[in-house]
Order: C-alpha cells, then structure tokens, then sequence
C-alpha cells in the first residue's frame, strides 16, 4: 500500500496507528498475568493486616517512594547494604508497587526490625536529630494526628476486590487459615478489622506512646514489617533463580 | 504547509489557541517554581517548613503534573489546534468542544495540584491523580480526540500533513496509557482514596509502560509535531524529507512502547522483558535521530538564521538536546550502565536534558512563532528572545552537569568496597557528597525560570500591542 493512502484517509491512519502502539504493551504485559514463573512461589507473604494497611496508606500518601525504593537489586553491594534481592512475591499483595525509581534516601525493602519503634517515631519526627546531615523532611504531625480508621473496612473489601485474600465469611477464613494459619487469618477478616488494628497498635506500641492510636502506630507497624516475612534461610540461592 | 488567503474572520478558531497559549505561560512559571522549590528542599531541608502541604513528597507531584500535563499539554493543546486548522484550511468543527476541552483541562491541572497537596495520591509517579480526577481526564481527552478527528475529516487538503500524525498519535496513545495504568478500586464512591486492580510486578510493568510512554508520546511525538510545523515555517523553507518522516514517524510509534520496562533493569520483574525492553530501546535511537535530523536539515541553505534569528536558535537547539536525550537514553537503558544509573541523580538529570532542552525549547521557539500570529503583531523584543536563549542553555547546562556528576557519583559510592570487601560508604555519606550538586542544580532551575519570566514579561508587551481581530 502507497503511504499516500493513509495520508489521505485518517480511518486507515488510526487503526494503523492504533496496532503500532498496541503491539509493545500485548507483548510485554499481558503475558506476565498468565506466566506463572513471573511470580515465585514462596511461604510467608500475606497481605497487610488493618493497621500496616492504613500505615500503607500514609505512607503513599506522604509521598514516601519518591525518595525511597522498595526494590533490593541483585548485586553483591545492595545484598550487604540492604539484604536478599526483592522477590516478586514479597510485593504480590502491594496495590499500588511501591518500588520507587530513586534513593535520595536509602532503599526500604527489607528496613523492617533493622532499627526500634523508639528510632523509627523519632526518625519521622525528626530526622536530623538522628542522622544530622539528612535530607529527609520532619513529619511531627505523625504522633500528633490520630488514626481514622472509620473506612478500614472499606478500604479492605476494595482491596478484596482486587483479589487480595481478606475474608468475608466463615468459608473463607476458614481458607485463610489453611494458606496463613490461624494469627494472620485472624487479621484478614474484614468484620474484625478496627477490634483487630487496635489490638495490634497496643501490643505493639509502635508510637512510644500507649495512650493513644496516632497515624505514626500505623506507619512504624508497616515499615516494621516491611521485607520480614520471607524466611531466606529455608532457600537456597538456586531456588529463585529458576523464576528469573 | 498552508496557503490559505482567509477571507472570512471567523475562519479559524483563534480563541481557543489564545486562551491555551496563556495558560501554558501561566503553568510554565509555576510548574518551574514548584520545581526551582523542591530542588531547594534537596538542598536545604529545612524549607519543608514542618508544614504537611509542602513536603518534598508531596509538591514534587504538584511540579511533575503542572510542568508535564499544565505547561506540556496547554502547549499541545494550543499548537495541535492552531496546526490542525491551518493544515486543513478547516476551522475546529465545534467551538463548544474546544471551549470544554479549555475548561476541563484548566480544571483537571488545579484539581490535581489540590489533590497532590492534600495527600491525596495514587501513588504511581506522574499518575498521582486519584479515580475522579482520571475519569474528568478521559472524558476531557475523548473531546479532544473528537474535535480533533473531526476537524481532521473537514480538512480541505487532500492529505493530512505529517505533523497531524503525530498530534493524532499522542491523543491516541495517552488515551490507551491513561485509561490502562489508572485502573483502580474507589474504597467507596465517596473517597477519594482507591487502589490499583493490579499488583506488585504487574502493576510495576502497567505503571512504567504508561511512565515511559507518557515521555515518548506526550513529550516526544506531540512535541515532533510541533516541531514539523514551526520549524519548516520559522525557516521558511521545507521539511528536510518526506520519506524520513513517514519511516520514522512508524517506527518511533511502534518502537517507543516497548521500551518501558528499561525503568525496571535488575529487579523483580522476568529478564526476558527486561532484555527485550533494552533492545527496543537501542532501536529507538534510529527513529529518534531520525526525527532530530530531519528537523535540522530543514534549516540546510539557511543556516544563517541560526546567527540571525533567535526563535531559529531555540528551534534547532532543542533539536541537539532532543538528539543528545534520545542518544543518553538507550546508552541508560543497557543493563550495566544501568546498573550504575538507577535510582540516582542521573535519571533526573536525563529527563531534564529531555524536558528542559527539547520540550521546553521547542515550545518557547514556537510560542515566539505563534503568539505574534494569534494576536497580529510582532514580538515586542527579539533582544529579550535572545536574553531568554542564554537563561534557558545556562539554566540546563548547570542543572544536567550538577545531575551527571552526582548521579555517577552516587552509583559509584553505593557499590564502592575498602580493601577488606566491607562497603566502603554509610549511604548517608553519598547524600551528604550530593549537596553542593544539589545547590547547583537549584540554581540551573532559578536560571531557567527567570527565562521564563522574561518570557512572559516579552509576550505580555507583545499581546498587548496586539489585536485579537483576525485579518485577510
């Protein structure tokens, strides 16, 4: 066909134009939802409970990944800075994926445990008081605003929507305990939820302040755990190569 | 290109242009500002004042959306416009769809820096926008591709001239990447707040085909269309060669899609697309330059006016930083440089060469074009164009050499060992090292800022000297 045809008949330019952008994206992406290898198969990983989730949420939306990844690259250098390289599995439940495309600060994949509730509030209240030629903001609005956790059921059934395994009835908690055992199937069961996330900030008091439930409980409870439940010591190297 | 002798007043809608050209100047001085503020942030981070609304994390959104989709899209709104009816010798078929797209994409950027300000953030980079938003986006940018195809279908001209393929291409392609990467779960039709249908790999795969294609069509294609038209009219002569233009319009369009998951060398995502994105991406090195050639070429015989004519100088320097980010970029998508590269300065300092150097000059060159046309005059000072220029080249010649050195540094402090194979760097050592970079660079971005403010002061004398009556 003479270019000359398309350039007179802005039909035949769409479809042509639409199957040359459509191609890259058919290619790529679609198959990574039916290639099972894409994500590997691991124990450990399970979604959020309530209050890691809303500590999620806080942490998207102070902006958190614009400086900090979630990804550790499989060089000898991030392994002694960071740990193991990032499985796709450890972020299967992440909706959105938060692994970043830059570090002004340093990666988050695997922070949780490597520092105390204590250092974490007063990191995020105050950065410098810490690490005195840091770059990162003070967020002293954290301890101070309390938790709204109103819409945590909400915020779940979407997230069930999606295909995360949060349980709605007895069948499905049931399976939850099957996958996740009995302690985590507890904190998936939506109808729970706010008797679950305050029961969590208490035993854990994330904050460094008992008496109250503050959006800071939330956040340290996710970065706490961020990266600890895969347990790389039931693998050897060779295992996950095979999904690459 | 057009010779049409107007003889009707109301031959072209104008209006639309003029209020889209404003905007863009308006979006330009506070995309910039925002940008010069949060490089400051970097800097100096007591400016984040403790204040929740103007943290780092939450303005740099507010920077990327009023640079990219306030200053970017009004500037292709305005010159897809004004190309498309001068082009096709047809007036936009519907006043009311243009004025909606006016009004719609007017709102779309201040609801966005609202949200972002708010905290409210899907938390994907340049698609912060939460579900309400995004739905006012595809119903603004269908119009867009209604009006558009439309005007197109009236057109006088027996053909559809080459830079209508690329304006057609971008509202086509931002359409597919908008409507995909979005999609999302509301918590509840009352909250702002939703997640993302996909998750962890997958949804890093949707996110970066859209992130890159977002450079490749909104601030590559379109921008080629610009181009194709003000650079053959400002030169008075015309495009180098048709047959490039049809080669690499095809495969930029096709190649450029592909190339996504080089943002995501080295991490969880399978190798087999990560190697097949490289590739696509050193391709893509031919259709660019081919563009960048045919545009420079345009001007051989009257290279003179490079001396002469400073909307020449903006035009076809844009041209080299568009040759010299399209060249950088394949060269940051091979998987060892790559390795140094990301998640460092660098990356920043690419997309600045690209969206500073060429976005941004192609529209300043074309806006020195265009606005003396919309509103019959001449520009009030070609000496204060020529101030501009050099605001504009020092601005970016700081700003990606602060990036390049900090970049390289970073990616190699990170991966440094003593001589005992313990890492030699604590990673705050490599953010410290990064400060003075950091200055530098804030004072790159207050160069190119005060251009544009000079840009705005030239363009306010020059409307206001004009009419906005069409003539013969």
């Amino acid at each position: 066909m003479k270019h000359d045809k398309i350039e007179r008949n802005v039909g035949i330019l769409i479809i042509l134009t639409m199957l040359a952008i459509s191609a890259g994206g058919l290619v790529e992406i679609v198959p990574l939802f039916f290639i099972k290898e894409t994500v590997e198969k691991v124990d450990g990983v399970r979604p959020y409970s309530p209050l890691e989730l809303r500590g999620r949420d806080i942490y998207i939306r102070e902006g958190c990944y614009l400086c900090h990844s979630q990804m550790i690259r499989p060089f000898r250098d991030e392994a002694l800075r960071y740990g193991h390289y990032s499985l796709a599995a450890e972020s299967k439940y992440d909706h959105p994926f938060q692994w970043g495309s830059k570090r002004t600060g340093p990666d988050l994949a695997r922070v949780g445990g490597k520092y105390s509730n204590d250092w974490q509030t007063q990191h995020l209240t105050a950065p410098r008081s810490l690490v005195s030629q840091s770059v990162m903001p003070n967020y002293p609005w954290l301890s101070k605003t309390d938790l709204d956790y109103a819409d945590i059921q909400d915020r779940m059934r979407a997230l069930r929507v999606t295909g995360v395994p949060y349980s709605t009835s007895q069948a499905e908690y049931d399976k939850n305990v099957k996958e996740f055992g009995e302690e985590t199937a507890k904190n998936l069961h939506i109808p729970d939820a706010e008797k679950n996330l305050i029961a969590q900030a208490q035993a854990g008091n994330f904050d460094t302040n008992p008496d109250k439930l503050t959006e800071m409980d939330a956040l340290v409870s996710y970065l706490q755990m961020l990266g600890t439940l895969v347990d790389f010591r039931k693998y050897d190297d060779d295992y996950f190569a095979k999904f690459r | 290109m057009t010779t049409a002798s107007v003889t009707n007043t109301e031959q072209y809608n104008y209006e639309v242009i003029r209020k889209f050209a404003i905007m863009t100047l308006v979006w330009g001085v506070v995309g910039m500002l925002v940008g010069v503020y949060i490089a400051s942030e970097l800097a100096f981070p007591a400016l984040n004042f403790d204040i929740p609304y103007i943290t780092f994390g939450r303005l740099r959104p507010v920077h990327t959306g009023a640079v990219i989709f306030g200053f970017g899209g009004s500037a292709l709104f305005a010159t897809s416009y004004y190309i498309v009816q001068r082009t096709c010798q047809a007036r936009l078929f519907s006043s009311g769809l243009a004025n909606f797209t006016f009004w719609g994409w007017q709102t779309i950027i201040v609801l966005a820096a609202l949200g972002d300000v708010l905290g409210y953030s899907q938390g994907r980079e340049y698609a912060e926008m939460e579900w309400p938003i995004d739905l006012l986006i595809e119903v603004v940018w269908v119009a867009y591709l209604v009006l558009f195809v439309g005007t197109l279908m009236k057109r006088k001209q027996p053909h559809i001239y080459v830079a209508n393929w690329f304006y057609l291409a971008f509202i086509l392609a931002t359409a597919l990447l908008h409507t995909f990467n979005n999609l999302a779960v509301p918590v509840s039709l009352f909250s702002m707040k939703s997640y993302s249908l996909f998750s962890g790999a997958q949804d890093a795969m949707t996110q970066w085909w859209y992130g890159h294609n977002a450079v490749g069509f909104f601030l590559t294609a379109a921008f080629l269309g610009m181009m194709y038209y003000f650079v053959p009219k400002q030169a008075g002569r015309p495009i180098y060669s048709y047959r490039l233009s049809v080669l690499h319009f095809w495969a930029l369009i096709f190649l450029y899609m592909w190339a996504g998951a080089h943002h995501l060398h080295w991490t969880a995502i399978p190798d087999w697309t990560s190697t097949l994105a490289a590739t696509f991406s050193i391709m893509l090195l031919l259709p660019s330059w081919g563009g960048m050639v045919n545009g420079i070429l345009t001007l051989s015989g009257a290279w003179e006016k490079m001396r002469t004519d400073p909307v020449i100088r903006f035009l076809i320097v844009s041209l080299s930083f568009y040759g010299m980010s399209t060249f950088e970029g394949p060269v940051m998508s091979l998987k060892d440089v790559n390795a140094l590269s990301h998640y460092t300065d660098w990356t920043i300092g690419h997309v600045h060469s690209g969206a500073l150097g060429w976005v941004a000059m192609v529209t300043f060159g074309s806006f020195y074009h265009l606005i003396p046309k919309l509103w019959n005059t001449k520009m009030f000072s070609n000496r204060l164009i020529n101030v501009h220029f050099w605001l504009a080249t020092i601005g970016i010649l700081l700003y990606i050499t602060a990036m390049w050195i900090s970049g390289i540094m970073q990616g190699l402090m990170w991966r440094a060992f003593d001589d005992f194979g313990n890492l030699q760097y604590a990673f705050i050592e490599s953010v410290a090292a990064a400060h003075n970079l950091y200055i530098m660079r804030a004072v790159g971005g207050l160069f190119f800022l005060s251009g544009m403010v000079l840009m705005c002061y030239n363009m306010y004398k020059t409307i206001k000297s004009g009419s906005t009556e069409q003539q013969a």
